[in-house]
Parts: structure tokens; C-alpha cells; sequence
């Protein structure tokens, strides 16, 4: 049984499986750790209790979300030697410096600080606790900066050398970190991470609204989320655009699979569904906008779009993935955007509170930001196949010497522990999201006297607040 | 200037910080079956859950600067590693997760589960870095700037031993800790506890270190040749004093002593593998040099860690401090 897949397409799928869980867990603490601050700091400002409130309410969804998100991340800076020992040793040189500073900047802060932010209220001033809401923040950010200079260095690869022992080592710094798709890809993911959020926190209001229309937390976290919503949601589809424009720059086969072109046409039309067929070189029952995709594109509605067939079929990556993962997670970027100005029109109208088939909506979409960052991150991941380094080292050289029932089994291994584990993990945040949040978190614990890490780091704030 | 061996200094030194502060967090896992009352689990839990996600950093910076400074080195230790540290990064994920979950869960049989899970969690972690450890003094297969041995390479009666060794030690750490951290019934256990154990590690530190000895002749010759014999010869003479030194404080109800001592012993067993191994990275083939990362990545990386660890140190030093003294289990700030 341990000879399932073949060494190198088991560590492909171990990857995939554990970054994939991972992703979701920091794309999430970004959001979370950025909310917590703004209502942290308005509180400070407004010294409003109901900001106290919602913030003990986020905080133990973040203890959870971060701890998840801090295992299943050491997983993957381990990985990277174990299943992948060909790759790091020829990136080395120069991916690993960034992957140091991720560490020394971002790992680091986050930890020292996150302390100080779950336990620390009742032993530090309320500005110093604030700080350390603050570097958590920051440094989830900071942690995305390098995370996605490497990853887009690994897309666009820049600023390099390839010495005598085959090693890529870097001759302009600069230019490896800041490699041409690293902005957009940034900018995207960010926004990603924001939405994810937003529309969790959004969801996770609803359903409370829906139980209890004159709940005041959930209304605060329903007005907010709808806010991002309706601001963000557009910036995105415009970041995804430019993102778009650049991959079709520096990786314009992935441009093709992506959007199922198999000839490179002037006036290319835009397919909006259809089964891309590999073998026949053709896409069935498709739908499409004529000229659209040359004026998305090229914005000229007679430019000229490329497709697979410019270049070798060999290299091709899996075009019906591609195309379908971009599909799903452009339809949620537009509904993410449509909830906004839902949102928007009921707010002027004075019902965004009572609305309650906006409510259901958003409950719906309350997992929305999870699976479009998955869906996006399937379209750039599979579609830069077959390579590791776009161009320069293919995955098949970059896997280590292992044989196959070692990774077959270590495969096994993961696919168990983190269904389990991880499964636990997101049934204990559902318990988290069914506790009514209008109700004073002191009473709550009050019957059950010993709980968990963060359920009330703000205590001692709690008491000076009145 | 070399770079390499700032970086193998650097290096060392990050290893090192991860053994002791994961240490003792992870040893708090070890004594956890020993612990009887819900309240000395809660205490001995509260006492680390400020500080392991930090702790276990050490951990991503070890693997990631390895990564960046002595690629080769990681590109041959991860894969021949390969089973302990796939179970060592199984492991933690059990450890870490307890934290969070033991106190999410609403039922006492939720709560032992997740407590079973920190208990083995902690248990396999310790006893696979052990392993670790062993396997890669006794060397390991290269051929070609790969790893060339096969995935079962690192269990060995030497690798079982520093094993359980390392086991032993974070277990004397965890207790040490608990010392320092607790008062009453439960420190008075935990000394007996660090009694028995820092017996247990003087006689492994012993066996690993004469075992070692009679596996590559270079480490042999390393401690017995004239005049290394004389210079290095402080070096064990130090590791008795200290430990004798350790079991007086324990005894005599020394609070932070035998915390520091612990330390101390560690750092001490540590220098010695280090001046052993010396300048291999990957016995018995591959030096720090043949490893290294061309010197404008060590440069590159150089320039931010010569700023940003004595941050961190300073920015980690300070939530120490603000989580001094005991631990009391009526402040209840859960």
C-alpha cells in the first residue's frame, strides 16, 4: 500500500496537502490580528465597551487560529528538506537569507508578543498591551512579505547567478526580493487575507442577527465586515487584474491554461465556462464573450493573446485545474463584491440590521475568502508546473532521493494527523462562533472557572474600564 | 572576516537556544503523566503556554538558517532524518495544539485526550530529536552532494541511546522549570523529581560521551591527542563540578539554581559535541566550508541577524519578565 504514488508525485501531493490546510490558518490570523487591533485601539480611543467586548470575543478564535496556523507552518519549513532536498540545496543560496528574515523579522515578533497579547493585560499597562496587539499585527504581515517574495522569486525568478555547483546565488538583492510578480502577488493575497476575514467575521454576525436583531456586538461586527466588504471586494478584482496583467508578462502559458486558450489568436474571445480538452486541443460546450479577453488583456480589443499551442505540449501544466480553480475563485471575488454593495444599498436604507436575506447570504459566504484563496492559489501553484523555479528547475529534479514508500507513508501520516487534528481545530472554532456575542465574557466564565488560554487576557482592563 | 564560521557560530548558538527554552517546555510535557491534580496540570500548562510558541521559533530559525547559511547540509540532513523528523513535526503539531484545545474542549475525556496527545506529543518530539542527534554524530552516506544511505539508516542502539538521553534532559529542564515557576506540594515534587533525574542525565551525558568516542577516529583524536588533551580537559572537569553543584542546589531548595545549573550542564554537554564535530556539519564527509552558502548569502543575511537578535533577545527577555515570579493558580487570567 505504500507504493501508491511514485516518490516525486507524493511529495507533489503532500505539499499541496499540507500547504493547502496552512494557508487557511494564516490568511486568517492576518485579518484577525489586524481586526483585533483596530477595535483594541478604537476602545482605547472611544473607551466604548462594546469594542472591548467584541475584541475578548475575536481573541479566542485568533489563540486558536495562530497555534493552528504555528504547527502547520514549522511542517512546512521542514518540508522543504525533507520531500524537496534537490531544491534546497541549489535555492539555498538565496532563498533561504529570505526565508531567515521571515523569521528574524516576522516569527520572531509574533511570538515574543503573542504572549504578552493573550496572558499579558492584567500584568502590563493598556498602551503596552495595545503594542503588543500591534507588533502580532505587524509581524503577520511582515511574515507575508518575505512568504510571498519567496514564493513569487520561485515564479519570476530575478537578480541571480547560477554557479559552479548549480547553486542559484543572488547578484542584486534588491531585484530577488522585490522580482517582478512579487508586488501584485502580494497586494493580492493581502487583500485576500483582509476579505477572508471580513467576510468570517460577517458571517459569523449574521447568524447571530438572524437569532437576535438588537444584538449590539453583532451589529458592530456586521456594519464593519460589510464595510471591508464593500471597499475591499473592488480593489481586489482591480489587484487581481494587474496581477493578471503580469503573469501574462512573465508566465504567459499559465495566462493560456488559465483562460483555456489552445491557439494564440488576435481578438481573442473570453471563455466564461467549458471543459478544456487537453488531448483534442480544444474546449467543449464553451460560453464566450468575443474580442473580451483581447481587451481584458491586452486592452485592445485586436490584441494578441497567446495559447498553449506557442509552447511545448510537454510542458503544458494540468490546463482543466487551471482553468477551473481561476473560474471558482473569480465567481467569489464578484459575489464577495456584490454582497458589498448589497450591504451598501441596505445601509442607506436604514435595514443592513434587518435584512435578513442578506443575512442568510452572508452566512453562505462566511467560508468565502477560504476557498477563493485556495482556488487562487491552485491556479498560480499548478499552473507555474512543471517548474519549481518558472523555467530555470523543473519538480521532477527538485524532489530528494527517497524511496517511494518512505513519502507514500509520511504522505499517510499527514493526510491523518491533520484531518484530526486540524478537524478538532475548525469544530472548536464553530463552538467559538455559536457563543452569542453580546454577552459579557466575565459572566460566562464565571461558571466555568479554569478556561482556556486568552478567554479573558484583558481582565485586568476589564476592571479599569469602568 | 569568515563568514562561515560566524554562521557556524550563529548556527550553533540557535540550536542551542531552541534545546533549552523547547527544552524545558517540552520537559513540562514529559512530567505531565506524573502531575495528579487538575490544578498542577493547569499550573504546570500556564506556566509555558506564554512562552512555547516562541520557544519552538528557535526551531523554525534553526531549520530555516540552516536552509540559508549551509544549504548542502540541509539539503543531506533533512532526507536522511527523514522518518524522526517527519514523526518530530507530527509530534508538535499534537503538543501545540493541546494548548488551545485542552481548554476548548467541554467534556474531562476531551480534556485527557488532548492531554494524552500533549503527554506523547512531547514525548516523541524529545525522543526524535534525540535520535536526531545521534544519528548525525555517527554520520551519515553522501554521495554526490546528496544523501545516498537508505530511510532506515538512522536507528541505531547509539541513536536510541541519545534518545532517550535527550529525553532524560528536557525532563530534568521541565522539572527544573516547575521548581522555579511553583511553590508548595508541587515544588517539593518536582525536587524529588529533578533529584532522580539529574542522576539519570550524569550517567547519560557519561555513556554518550565515552560511546561517542570509539565511533569516528576524529573525535577520539580531537579529545586525546597532546595538547588538545590539556586544553579540552576543563570541559568535563567542569560537567562534574556542575553537576554536583546541581544536585546541592536541588537539595537545598535553591528556587532559579537548578534551573540555571540545568542550563549550565546543557551547555556545557553541548560545547563538547560541538568541539567534537569540528568543522564537520555533515560527519564524515561534508565541512562547514563545502556546505556554506556562497559568502554574499551570508553577508546578506548576516547584516539582519547582527540587528535582529539581540532584539529579539531583548523584546524575548522581556515577556519573560513580565510573566515572572510563581505561578498562581488563583490568578486566574484564563
Amino acid at each position: 500500500m505504500f507504493e501508491l504514488f511514485d516518490a516525486v508525485l507524493a511529495a507533489r501531493l503532500q505539499f499541496a496537502f499540507t500547504i493547502a490546510f496552512h494557508i487557511i490558518f494564516p490568511a486568517i490570523s492576518i485579518g484577525l490580528a489586524w481586526y483585533l487591533m483596530v477595535l483594541q485601539g478604537l476602545w482605547l480611543k472611544t473607551g466604548r465597551d462594546i469594542y472591548r467586548r467584541v475584541w475578548r470575543y475575536w481573541i479566542k478564535v485568533f489563540a486558536v487560529v495562530f497555534g493552528m496556523g504555528v504547527v502547520s507552518g514549522i511542517v512546512m519549513s521542514y518540508q522543504i528538506g525533507t520531500n524537496w532536498s534537490e531544491f534546497s540545496d541549489k535555492t539555498g543560496p538565496i532563498l533561504g537569507p529570505l526565508m531567515g528574515y521571515e523569521v528574524l523579522t516576522a516569527f520572531f515578533l509574533e511570538a515574543g508578543f503573542l504572549g504578552v497579547m493573550l496572558f499579558g493585560a492584567d500584568r502590563v499597562g493598556r498602551k503596552l498591551h495595545f503594542f503588543a496587539t500591534i507588533m502580532v499585527a505587524v509581524g503577520t504581515m511582515i511574515s507575508g512579505f518575505w512568504i510571498l517574495s519567496v514564493n513569487s522569486w520561485m515564479q519570476t525568478p530575478a537578480g541571480y547567478a547560477i554557479n559552479e555547483v548549480g547553486q542559484f546565488i543572488a547578484v542584486d538583492w534588491w531585484q530577488v526580493v522585490f522580482n517582478p510578480s512579487f508586488p501584485y502577488r502580494f497586494a493580492h493575497m493581502m487583500l485576500a487575507a483582509f476579505l477572508t476575514t471580513a467576510f468570517l467575521v460577517g458571517g459569523v454576525a449574521a447568524w447571530h442577527l438572524l437569532k437576535d436583531r438588537s444584538n449590539s456586538a453583532a451589529k458592530l461586527m456586521f456594519s464593519m465586515a460589510m464595510w471591508m466588504a464593500l471597499i475591499v471586494s473592488p480593489i481586489q478584482i482591480v489587484a487581481g487584474d494587474l496581477h493578471g496583467l503580469n503573469t501574462l508578462e512573465h508566465q504567459p502559458m499559465k495566462i493560456a491554461a488559465m483562460e483555456g486558450h489552445f491557439e494564440g489568436q488576435q481578438g481573442a474571445p473570453l471563455i466564461l465556462f467549458g471543459w478544456p480538452d487537453v488531448e483534442r486541443e480544444t474546449v467543449h460546450a464553451k460560453v464566450a464573450v468575443p474580442k473580451l479577453a483581447s481587451l481584458i488583456l491586452t486592452h485592445d480589443p485586436e490584441g494578441y493573446v497567446p495559447g498553449l499551442n506557442d509552447f511545448p505540449k510537454a510542458d503544458w501544466p494540468n490546463v482543466p485545474l487551471v482553468f477551473w480553480s481561476f473560474r471558482i475563485m473569480v465567481a467569489i471575488g464578484l459575489a464577495m463584491a456584490l454582497v458589498g454593495l448589497w450591504s451598501a444599498w441596505a445601509r442607506i436604507r436604514g435595514r443592513l440590521f434587518t435584512a435578513s436575506w442578506l443575512h442568510r447570504v452572508a452566512i453562505l459566504m462566511a467560508p468565502s475568502g477560504t476557498l477563493a484563496i485556495l482556488a487562487g492559489w491552485i491556479t498560480t501553484e499548478v499552473g507555474r508546473q512543471p517548474y519549481t523555479v518558472y523555467g530555470l528547475l523543473r519538480t521532477i529534479d527538485s524532489a530528494s532521493p527517497l524511496d517511494a514508500p518512505a513519502v507514500n507513508a509520511s504522505l499517510l501520516a499527514f493526510v491523518v494527523v491533520y484531518f484530526v487534528v486540524f478537524g478538532a481545530g475548525i469544530f472548536y472554532l464553530f463552538k467559538l462562533f455559536q457563543r452569542t456575542p453580546s454577552l459579557n465574557e466575565r459572566d460566562i466564565k464565571l461558571g466555568q472557572p479554569r478556561k482556556a488560554a486568552g478567554i479573558t487576557p484583558i481582565q485586568g482592563l476589564h476592571q479599569e474600564g469602568h | 572576516m569568515d563568514y562561515v564560521l560566524i554562521w557556524a557560530g550563529l548556527m550553533a548558538f540557535a540550536v542551542f537556544a531552541y534545546v533549552v527554552l523547547d527544552g524545558f517546555d517540552l520537559g513540562i510535557g514529559l512530567l505531565f503523566p506524573f502531575l495528579r491534580s487538575e490544578s498542577d496540570k493547569a499550573t504546570a500548562m500556564n506556566s509555558i503556554a506564554p512562552f512555547w510558541d516562541g520557544n519552538e521559533t528557535w526551531l523554525v530559525l534553526g531549520g530555516g538558517g540552516l536552509y540559508a547559511t549551509f544549504p548542502l547540509a540541509f539539503a543531506i540532513i533533512m532526507p536522511a532524518l527523514y522518518a524522526p523528523l517527519i514523526l518530530m513535526l507530527l509530534a508538535l503539531i499534537f503538543r501545540g495544539v493541546a494548548f488551545e484545545f485542552r481548554w476548548r474542549t467541554a467534556t474531562a475525556a476531551g480534556r485527557r485526550r488532548w492531554d494524552l496527545g500533549f503527554i506523547v506529543g512531547s514525548v516523541v518530539a524529545a525522543f526524535t530529536q534525540g535520535i536526531a542527534l545521534g544519528a548525525l554524530v555517527q554520520g551519515v552516506h553522501v554521495v554526490d552532494r546528496a544523501y545516498a544511505g537508505g530511510w532506515w539508516d538512522w536507528l541505531t542502539p547509539f541513536s536510541v541511546l541519545t534518545g532517550v538521553a535527550v529525553v532524560v534532559g528536557y525532563a530534568l529542564l521541565g522539572a527544573c522549570w516547575l521548581i522555579y515557576k511553583t511553590e508548595d506540594d508541587l515544588q517539593r515534587f518536582c525536587r524529588r523529581l529533578a533529584f532522580g533525574l539529574a542522576w539519570a542525565l550524569g550517567a547519560m551525558i557519561l555513556a554518550v560521551s565515552v560511546w561517542m568516542l570509539f565511533i569516528q577516529d576524529p573525535y577520539m583524536k580531537r579529545w586525546f591527542t597532546y595538547p588538545n588533551f590539556w586544553y579540552l580537559s576543563p570541559v568535563p572537569v567542569l560537567a562534574v563540578v556542575v553537576g554536583l553543584a546541581l544536585l546541592k542546589a536541588i537539595r537545598n531548595g535553591g528556587e532559579l539554581s537548578p534551573f540555571l545549573l540545568t542550563i549550565a550542564w546543557f551547555g556545557l554537554s553541548y560545547f563538547g559535541l560541538c568541539i567534537s564535530f569540528y568543522p564537520q556539519i555533515v560527519p564524515p564527509d561534508i565541512n562547514l566550508w563545502q556546505a556554506a552558502s556562497p559568502v554574499g548569502s551570508l553577508q546578506f543575511l548576516l547584516v539582519g541577524a547582527a540587528i535582529l537578535i539581540p532584539i529579539i533577545l531583548a523584546y524575548t527577555a522581556y515577556s519573560y519578565w513580565v510573566f515572572r515570579g510563581k505561578v498562581n493558580p488563583d490568578e486566574n487570567y484564563h
